[in-house]
Formats: C-alpha cells, sequence, structure tokens
C-alpha cells in the first residue's frame, strides 16, 4: 500500500513556538494524525494540539515503584527469617521496623530505574538512524527551529495537497523528508 | 576572562536582580552554553587547573596503592578510634552532594525558577561528591576486594546480611543515591547531548554526542513522557535525598555511645548536609561565572538565594548544637554530660570551638544583603563553612570514640600523613572530575534555559524580539 514510494513525510519550518502550535492545530483539525512536532525544549500546549494527552509514564514507574517494596521487603524477610535466622536477644526474627530503610531505597532505586529505562523503551531510543536526519536544516530543531512533519503513513496525505496545504500554514519552508 | 563583570544589580525596579540577563534569543543561549564545550582552544588557565588536581587525583592513587599493599595501619585509626579520617570525610563528602539534589528536585517541584541555571553543574557535583564519599568505607574495609560481601547475594558461606544493621542501610542507601543521581543528571543531559551533535563539527566530536544522545530529536511526543518522567524522578530523589544522610546518622545514633546516640541526629544532619552543599555550590559558582562570564546566567540573584538557603540551613545546625549540649545536661546521664564536657574543654577542643567559630558565628554575617551582594564574601563564607562542617564531623566521631565508658579503653587520635594524602587527594579528584565535565558537557541546560526563557517572553519580562 506505498502510495508515496521513497517519501517519510513532509517536512514544515516554523519560525516560533506560537505559530507551530498554531499550525499543529490545524493539522489536527484537518484530519491529519500521523504527524509528530519537533522543538528544541518542551512546548507545554503542543502535545494536546496533537492529540497526545496521556502517557503511560506514571502507570510505569508506579508499577516499578510496587515491585521493588515488595521484592525490597520479601528479600529481608527471606534473608533473615527463612534462610539465615539469628537470635538477637530475644527479638523477633520477622523486626520489620529495621527493615523500612532498605525497602524505602529499593522503592525507590526500581521505580527510578523504572522511570528511564521506561521512558527509553516508550520513546524508541536509542535510535541512531531516522529518516528526519537526512534533512540538514532539521539539525537546527535542537537549537532554535521548530517543525512539524506529517508521515507519508497518514491516510490523508498526498504530496501535492498535503504540501499546499503545509504552505498555507505561513512556514519559513516546506521540505520533503526521503525516507 | 571576562571584560568586565556584568552583574546586573539594578536591572528592575525592586532591585531585585533578574534569575536571567537582558537581551537573550533561543539561538543565543544555546550558542552562548554550548560553545563553551565545542570550542576548539582550551584554555590555558583550566590546563593549570586541570594539572594541580589531577596531580593531587595521583596523589589520593598512590596513596590507595600504599594502603592496598600495607593495609589500614598506614592511616592513624586504631581502638578506640577505629572510625577516624575516613568516617569523617565519608559523612562530608555525602553531606556535599545533597545540596545538588535538594537543587534538582526539591526547587523543581517547589517551582523555583532560579535553580534551571545551577541545577546542572550542582549535580554533577553531587555525583562526583558521592563517588568520593563511597572511596572510604571502601578502603576502610581493610581487605576491600571482598566488598561484595555486603550485598545480599547466595554464596557457598551460607550467610546473608544483617539487615537490622544501618551499616547495611548505608550501603543500600548510598549506592541507590548514587545511582539515582546518575539517571537524573543523564536524562537531563539528553536533549542538550542533542544540541551538541547538531552543533559539532567535527566527525569524532558528533559520533561521541550521537552516541550519547541516543538519537534524541525533540519529538513533542518525546517531550511529553521526558517532561513527565523528570518530573517524577524529582518527586523520587526528593524524599530520597532526605533518607540518605537520615541513614548516615543512624550509623552514629543506633550506636549507644555517649554523644552519637541521639534522636536530633537525622534532621540536624540532613540540615548540615545541605549546609555544607551549597557552601560548595558557591565555591564552585563564584569563580565558574567570573571565568566563563556567565554573569548573565548565574546571577547575584542565584548567589543571594544561595546565601539565604546557607543562613536558614546553618541556623537549623546551631540549633542543633545547642540542643545537644542542653540535653548532655539535661538528661542528668553522667556519660552524656561528661562527653558534653569533655568535647568542650577536653583534648580535642580546639576543633570544637573551631567549627562553633566556623558554622554558627561566621555565617551571621550573611544577614546583611551587602554580604549576599559580594560574591568574593559569599565565596569566602562558603569556604569557611566548608571548613567547619569538615570539623563537625570529626568531633562528632572523634570525641565520642576516643572516651567510652571504660578508661581503660580511651586513647586518643591522630591522623598521619596517609590520612591527609588521601583526604586532599580526593579533594583534588572532585575538582580534576569538576575540571573535565565543565569541559566535556554543557554546565548550564540549554533546554531548560531555553524553557525559561519562553516563558519570560510570555509574560512580557523579555522584549527584545527573536533576531536572525
Amino acid at each position: 500500500m506505498e502510495t508515496n514510494p521513497g517519501l517519510y513525510g513532509l517536512l514544515a519550518e516554523f519560525d516560533n513556538p506560537a505559530t507551530l502550535v498554531q499550525a499543529t492545530r490545524s493539522a489536527y483539525e484537518a484530519g491529519y494524525r500521523r504527524m509528530d512536532a519537533y522543538a528544541p525544549f518542551p512546548i507545554e500546549e503542543l502535545p494536546d494540539a496533537l492529540g497526545f494527552h496521556r502517557t503511560r509514564m506514571p502507570l510505569l514507574i508506579l508499577i516499578g515503584g510496587i515491585v521493588g517494596a515488595l521484592s525490597g521487603f520479601a528479600l529481608q524477610y527471606y534473608c533473615a527469617v527463612i534462610s539465615y535466622p539469628i537470635n538477637v536477644a530475644g527479638r523477633p526474627l520477622n523486626s520489620w521496623p529495621s527493615w523500612i530503610p532498605v525497602t524505602f531505597e529499593l522503592t525507590v532505586l526500581i521505580a527510578s530505574l523504572t522511570a528511564v529505562f521506561g521512558l527509553l523503551a516508550l520513546c524508541g531510543l536509542p535510535m541512531p538512524y531516522h529518516p528526519l536526519f537526512h534533512v540538514p536544516r532539521f539539525s537546527r530543531a535542537s537549537r532554535d527551529a521548530f517543525f512539524l512533519c506529517i508521515e507519508s503513513t497518514d491516510p490523508r496525505f498526498e504530496r501535492t495537497s498535503t504540501r499546499d496545504f503545509l504552505a498555507g500554514l505561513s512556514p519559513r519552508e516546506v521540505t520533503e523528508v526521503p525516507q | 576572562m571576562a571584560p568586565e563583570p556584568k552583574d546586573h544589580k539594578h536591572e528592575i525596579g525592586d532591585g531585585v536582580p533578574p534569575v536571567m540577563g537582558p537581551g537573550y534569543t533561543f539561538r543565543s543561549v544555546s550558542e552562548k552554553i554550548s560553545s563553551i564545550t565545542l570550542a576548539r582552544q582550551t584554555p590555558r588557565a583550566w590546563w593549570l587547573g586541570f594539572a594541580v588536581t589531577f596531580a593531587f587525583t595521583m596523589m589520593m592513587l598512590y596513596t590507595i596503592l600504599y594502603l592496598l599493599f600495607e593495609g589500614v595501619g598506614i592511616w592513624g585509626i586504631n581502638v578506640p578510634v577505629a572510625w577516624g579520617f575516613a568516617i569523617v570525610n565519608f559523612v562530608w563528602w555525602i553531606g556535599i552532594g545533597h545540596a545538588g539534589t535538594l537543587i534538582s528536585a526539591i526547587l523543581l517541584l517547589l517551582h523555583q525558577k532560579w535553580r534551571t541555571s545551577i541545577n546542572r553543574f550542582a549535580e554533577a557535583m553531587t555525583l562526583f561528591a558521592v563517588a568520593n564519599a563511597g572511596l572510604f568505607p571502601l578502603f576502610h574495609m581493610g581487605r576491600p576486594w571482598f566488598f561484595y560481601w555486603l550485598l545480599p547475594y547466595p554464596n557457598t558461606m551460607r550467610v546473608w546480611p544483617q539487615f537490622r544493621s544501618p551499616l547495611v542501610w548505608d550501603v543500600f542507601a548510598v549506592s541507590t543515591y548514587g545511582t539515582v543521581s546518575l539517571l537524573f543528571w543523564y536524562v537531563g543531559l539528553i536533549p542538550d547531548l542533542a544540541t551538541l551533535r547538531d552543533r559539532a563539527r567535527n566527525r569524532f566530536v558528533q559520533i561521541i554526542y550521537g552516541i550519547m544522545a541516543m538519537g534524541w530529536r525533540g519529538s513533542a511526543y518525546h517531550w511529553k513522557r521526558y517532561e513527565m518522567t523528570y518530573l517524577i524522578l524529582a518527586a523520587l530523589a526528593t524524599p530520597l535525598v532526605l533518607s540518605v544522610h537520615t541513614v548516615v546518622s543512624f550509623d552514629f545514633a543506633v550506636a549507644i555511645l555517649p554523644g552519637w546516640h541521639s534522636t536530633i541526629f537525622p534532621p540536624y544532619f540532613v540540615a548540615g548536609a545541605i549546609y555544607s552543599g551549597f557552601a560548595m555550590v558557591l565555591v564552585l559558582a563564584i569563580p565558574l561565572r567570573t571565568f566563563y562570564g556567565l554573569q548573565d546566567f548565574i546571577t547575584l540573584k542565584h548567589l543571594q538565594n544561595m546565601g539565604k538557603v546557607m543562613l536558614a540551613t546553618g541556623l537549623i545546625v546551631a540549633y542543633g548544637y545547642g540542643i545537644e549540649a542542653f540535653m548532655g545536661f539535661y538528661s542528668g546521664n553522667i556519660y552524656e554530660k561528661f562527653s558534653q564536657v569533655n568535647r568542650m574543654f577536653g583534648p580535642y577542643a580546639t576543633s570544637y570551638w573551631a567549627l562553633i567559630f566556623c558554622n554558627v558565628v561566621a555565617i551571621q554575617v550573611l544577614w546583611f544583603k551587602s554580604v549576599r551582594d559580594n560574591p568574593p564574601w559569599l565565596f569566602l563564607v562558603s569556604l569557611i563553612v566548608l571548613v567547619g562542617m569538615w570539623l563537625e564531623r570529626y568531633v562528632i566521631v572523634v570525641t565520642s570514640l576516643h572516651r567510652d565508658y571504660l578508661p581503660s579503653s580511651w586513647g586518643n587520635y591522630s591522623p598521619t600523613v596517609w590520612d591527609w594524602t588521601m583526604f586532599l587527594g580526593t579533594i583534588g579528584f572532585f575538582f580534576a572530575l569538576m575540571f573535565l565535565f565543565i569541559r566535556l558537557l554543557p554546565m548550564i541546560s540549554i533546554s531548560e534555559m531555553q524553557t525559561l526563557l519562553a516563558e519570560s517572553k510570555e509574560k512580557g519580562e523579555v522584549t527584545t524580539e527573536e533576531k536572525r
């Protein structure tokens, strides 16, 4: 079903964050869905304009934290009660108050590891190659330029009409991104 | 060197300096910060500083080599003072690290805008301080090659670590702290590494930063997840940083030794940690901003605020000293009372009164706005605080250990030359790592400074138009 062979998408460059957000909203209203916007710093309205309202990150990290807490406590319970019980001055083997610090540390550790590796996994990083890196001007996306890319996999994507649509959003320029 | 110090003392009507100098654009912020890293020429003063600190690093490595060869007997430790410099320096370095996490995590949650330009190198400071701190207990073990016995792993000896001991909590607290600080720092660096990758002209440099940036391209989807992750990491690091020095203080407070066995220890240790950490941030920030001409990013506002935090935490620490002394007498316990009297008038009285001078008396000058406005003065006060906080740990460790319940086990402690070479060596190592950091990585977060700029533009605080 490749209707636009060799084309990843069309990339429009904008002057400032406000026009990028405006353009993204217009593209969303025009029915485009497979698109992404690029900026050197986070712009609050941009994900909403793209129709991306919620991320699964908090849920992932919560699960990581719960796993960390349970495994931290279980580790100490196993060591001190099951595998290597030592009677210290007649205190109970399951002396849980003194296990709170390690349980807490492991909660934070596993939650943080989940956060960072989860972020990389959800973003599909590391990704050393990406079609956008073919566009020389795209290197400014990490400095001072703002881009909107409508991808060729979008059902409404059509080489000329999409190009005309983007050109109508007052971009600095519109470029074709090879696959 | 910067030609003229450009401190914007009177930029805004009410006399409050801004968090960023005027006239910046997204482009100039990005270029100003990244060009320090990408500059072809390394400043001569950098080489000089690095050479000196590297020499101290070599001294540390030589000490470690000799220690491995000869054993911990080369240090001044012995019964009854078996902890000595190793634990003093461990607590001192860990404490210094705390300010970095406080600035990057707690101030982020509290929406303190002024943290933006100092968080990156404060986090680097945390990492390097924790690395130095870890060296001391490691080599104090005597047989450091068995360090893994501290970790719970199934072994042929069929024993497990004793999880009721604060020393085991410490292993978990410090290693978690080091790992989480590294993750937090790296996540913060990813967008800036992409900037460096895109700006670099040298192929080799492009590849190195390209690998580290992992293909970051500033996608809005990525930014949304990134911001959420960063916020939650800050929320996780906040209780973590408080827990780490609490656990360190448990090493003392859970022991039954007079002068240690006290519930004031956790809060008073945490306050002391932040106090010394802010002193170290100032010691680093004041020369850096002058040398690299960053007065527009690290403004007087930052220095003033750090001065205020130092004063506030310093007063908490002073309260801790007061309560310690009061409880020593009020408890009616002869051992507690003796340990207080011995601290103030015993063989280590000089150290005690020096610490009171450094930590309680000297910082009172921070009440004056003219001192908080004056970088050289702040620098001097910060150095005094660093010395004072080191003396505090020295007094706590040594005075309680050298006089315990039985006079027959009393003794004295004095450091040997190898104690000093190890300690000064780690200071050199710390600064050598800082020198490498400011040369190889952006010392101020570019994307966060741009966010700050975008926010101030919306509010009309910055009037200049984006120019091409």
